[in-house]
């Protein structure tokens, strides 16, 4: 059975493939974001909140998946922003810099690459770095 | 029309009801990916089976699948034979043999459970014994052996 499975494989780049099981997981990862007005019974949708009907203020930090980052993100940041996680950013990228081999990549996150790829979708000044860095990280 | 306390409510409600409508959108592509790629995945695995238990499906396994999993099951297997009939000549080239470059053609067997009585090429019957070996033609052995049946016995 082994031989004759080809399950579809996780998307190249910033794309995902709509039916990899690989990529599905990989999005369910979370992400660090602000809500940019106040959101109505988010905190129950999210599942962060004790499950009263009230709202979550504007700014109020979130955590949310990375789907439903992708879903609420548009670019005049509306509804939500997004912020890059730790493991993407400046002080993160000099580490890998250094010596990519020395992290134990599997704690910081499972899907290092994959996500780091999405992460290009949401603009942030500092995408040409974030791509360089996963890209160097993984030669 | 409303009067303009209720229009004016109802404006306001809206900017609420953009983020929650939004919301729910995401969360109802995210449910049919999942259902989807689930059922495409499954589909993928049958279309597997049929390269690992020929053409006929152990009931064990037809009793997981759906009739719509059956009937495409049966469609797929008859794509592959009328595929496999139209390449290598008279008879056709039966793809699903000999997977593996093979040695020789006739390889040594050893029955690793009872599977009862096995019909060989010149009409008489062997009956496949646990533990009982065979001298037999590969291509009749191949599906058993995959199956866990008959174990090759390199000598």
């Amino acid at each position: 059975m082994a031989e004759a499975y080809f399950p579809v494989g996780p998307g190249l780049g910033t794309e995902e493939n709509f039916l990899s099981l690989d990529d599905i997981l990989m999005s369910q990862e979370k992400l660090p974001g602000r809500a940019e007005s106040a959101l109505p019974r988010l905190a129950v949708l999210l599942g962060q909140g004790a499950g009263s009907a009230e709202s979550i203020p504007e700014g109020s930090k979130l955590e949310m998946p990375l789907w439903l980052a992708k879903g609420l993100h548009d670019s005049k940041r509306r509804i939500i922003s997004v912020e890059l996680p730790k493991i993407y950013k400046e002080a993160w990228r000099t580490v890998f810099s250094a010596d990519a081999n020395v992290v134990d990549l599997h704690k910081m996150g499972p899907y290092y690459y994959g996500f780091g790829s999405q992460l290009l979708n949401f603009e942030n000044p500092e995408n040409p770095e974030i791509a360089q860095s996963i890209l160097q990280a993984s030669i | 029309s409303l009067p303009s306390s209720r229009r004016s409510e109802a404006k306001a409600g809206r900017t609420d009801l953009i983020f929650l409508i939004r919301f729910r959108h995401c969360c109802l592509l995210r449910n049919q990916r999942c259902l989807l790629a689930y059922l495409y995945d499954r589909l993928l695995r049958i279309r597997a089976l049929r390269w690992e238990y020929g053409s006929v499906l152990p009931n064990a396994i037809q009793f997981h699948m759906s009739a719509e999993e059956v009937e495409w099951f049966n469609r797929y297997k008859k794509s592959l034979a009328t595929y496999m009939r139209s390449v290598g000549g008279e008879e056709g080239l039966d793809l699903t043999q000999d997977i593996k470059p093979p040695k020789s053609l006739y390889i040594e067997v050893r029955c690793l459970r009872d599977h009862g009585e096995f019909e060989v090429d010149d009409g008489t019957t062997i009956l496949l014994k646990k533990n009982s070996q065979h001298f037999l033609p590969r291509w009749k052995c191949e599906h058993l052996i995959r199956q866990g049946v008959l174990e090759h016995v390199l000598s």
